[in-house]
């Protein structure tokens, strides 16, 4: 147990002594605990409306501008961040759910079981996800968590390879085998034995995927085919912002950086946690 | 070498048919008729345009009739656009989206080995760092945000070029390009920097290295050529990056492409439009694949005797 610790705590001090990795969380968590008190300390309620105003450049009563309807676009990218965050964290469990059961029992148990399971990644792998997502959403209307569902079943498939690959390598190690001598079942074998031994990558891979569900969801939001008004994600005020952008460019720019800066600080946070758990793999 | 194209070759065939299905009867599966959306029409003129569309057969007819005109290539009229066949619409947005997609990819492609392989010879050196970071950006920008700031930019602060069509050369297709290509020439610089790297590292490039080679002609002949690899194999999935991108960025700069139809068709539910696009983005994608898989494999020498 004391081994394992020590492993963590290393790459804890790897991963402090990375500025970019270090940022990274800083924003995170100022963005997630924003995101949280986000009915507390915004403003306005996103959907309060001043018509009288209109759209205003930023100013000390509205931060960061209002949009053509008078709503405060610093309360709207406040809690437009609730909706992309949590499109991110959720669609991201679902992931792991499905692609980590997946690359376990397809590794643990190989052969005939494995060749098949992991065909059907393969296959799945070459399909055109997205416009089965827009597919979806036309079919059975634009519901929020058929939306997490829909974008976190098919951001497993990456989730489920990685998981396959390092089990393949510790099955054969001796503490599964004693494990497996001694009469372990194969639920506690996965709970017990093998999913702490891969916490590490799949807490990388988690932590990369975020960005793609969110990148996903706006990508969707943006066509109109995700989150639908009063709710705004980041993916609808940028879609706002750019019908309007030609006059009032704010409306663009504040929801388009504060996204950009979200994916930069994930992105960040994702790559310093694959160089301080594997140093192997960073080059 | 063969066998394993003629392997693939094969589970394409029963993909292609299950993706077929499934989109058909999802697409039967939506609440409402096609015809729904109309000014109240008379149960007469509802059962007549149902007659039409052969809605009135039983399910399992509809589906043999459909498929078996997706074999020969007819996807079946438009729900939406009366008098016009899906096989019609696609093949008039096909062309305008093909030369999108190949304009971006050259610029991906030259800008993303280019900077790429300079970044792997001259590592942690500024033209490695520099390169990597615009490639992180290209990586974090998405681009329905990159296309409306460049537009904003270029079009109308600067007014440089147009902001939208497709008709004039170069001016319309120089910022639908970029906006599409970009991320992907972040990804290939990305995967190209990789790639060269392992290589470098590796005895056989000491060994030319050794014997005298000059260093264009070592990293010419070969070094690119091993890696390269993984900018070979990412060419299949960005295909169907690429039709995603397409939707985005045809409706920013209004370009009457195949991404267009589809989104406004999702929009106006036409449901045959959706179907007949759906399995021809399939179709595509999984013959793209196909083609890189295959060509990755034929560049790798160690997978060539196999």
């Amino acid at each position: 147990m004391s081994n394992s610790s020590s492993l963590w705590s290393d790459a804890l001090s790897r991963l402090l002594k990375n500025k970019a990795a270090v940022a990274g969380a800083l924003i995170l968590v100022i963005l997630i605990t924003l995101a949280l008190l986000a009915p507390w300390i915004a403003p306005y309620p996103y959907a309060y409306q001043d018509l009288d105003l209109g759209a205003s450049a930023p100013s000390s009563a509205h931060l960061l501008g209002t949009d053509v309807l008078g709503r405060d676009l610093f309360s709207r990218i406040l809690y437009g961040a609730r909706i992309s965050l949590l499109v991110g964290f959720i669609a991201t469990t679902v992931a792991l759910i499905i692609g980590v059961s997946w690359g376990i029992i397809a590794g643990y148990f190989g052969g005939k079981i494995d060749s098949v399971m992991m065909r059907i990644v393969d296959v799945l792998y070459g399909l055109p996800f997205i416009i089965f997502i827009i597919l979806l959403m036309v079919i059975f209307g634009r519901n929020l968590w058929l939306l997490f569902l829909a974008i976190g079943a098919i951001e497993w498939l990456t989730m489920a390879r990685i998981v396959r690959a390092q089990v393949l390598t510790l099955k054969n190690q001796e503490f599964v085998l004693a494990a497996q001598a001694m009469g372990v079942s194969n639920f506690s074998m996965f709970r017990r034995h093998l999913l702490p031994n891969i916490l590490g990558p799949i807490a990388v891979y988690a932590t990369l995927t975020i960005p793609q569900v969110m990148l996903l969801e706006s990508f969707l939001s943006f066509l109109g085919l995700g989150i639908q008004p009063p709710m705004s994600s980041w993916g609808t005020l940028i879609k706002d912002g750019v019908e309007s952008m030609e006059e009032y460019s704010w409306l663009l720019v504040y929801p388009g950086l504060t996204f950009t800066i979200t994916l930069f600080a994930l992105n960040f946070f994702g790559d310093g946690l694959r160089d301080a758990l594997d140093p192997k793999t960073s080059d | 070498m063969l066998s394993i194209f003629f392997k693939r070759l094969l589970l394409a065939i029963p993909v292609l048919i299950v993706v077929a299905s499934i989109t058909f009867f999802l697409v039967r599966l939506a609440p409402g008729g096609p015809f729904d959306a109309e000014k109240a029409v008379s149960e007469q003129v509802m059962k007549n345009l149902n007659e039409v569309y052969n809605l009135n057969a039983p399910l399992s007819e509809q589906y043999f009739d459909y498929m078996s005109g997706v074999l020969v290539g007819d996807f079946g009229p438009s729900f939406r656009f009366p008098g016009r066949s899906v096989t019609e619409l696609i093949m008039t947005g096909l062309p305008v989206t093909f030369e999108l997609a190949i304009y971006s990819m050259l610029i991906a492609l030259f800008i993303g080995v280019l900077s790429g392989v300079t970044a792997a010879l001259k590592r942690n050196t500024f033209l490695d760092y520099i390169p990597m970071s615009i490639a992180m950006i290209g990586i974090c920008v998405p681009t329905f945000l990159l296309g409306p700031l460049l537009v904003l930019i270029f079009g109308i602060n600067l007014e440089l070029l147009p902001v939208s069509g497709w008709d004039q050369l170069p001016g319309d297709k120089i910022l639908p390009s970029i906006t599409l290509g970009f991320a992907y020439a972040a990804y290939i610089a990305r995967l190209s920097r990789g790639g060269m790297l392992e290589i470098l590292n590796q005895d056989f490039i000491r060994t030319a290295r050794a014997k005298g080679l000059s260093e264009t002609r070592v990293v010419t002949k070969h070094a690119m050529q091993g890696g390269l690899i993984p900018v070979v194999s990412f060419l299949g999935p960005a295909v169907a990056g690429l039709l995603a991108g397409s939707f985005v960025v045809e409706t920013i700069f209004q370009i009457p492409g195949l991404g267009r139809f589809y989104v406004e068709a999702a929009f106006n539910r036409d449901y045959t439009m959706i179907l007949g696009t759906t399995i021809f983005f399939s179709f595509m994608i999984v013959v793209f694949n196909l083609l890189s898989d295959i060509l990755a494999l034929w560049l790798n020498p160690r997978s060539r005797d196999v």
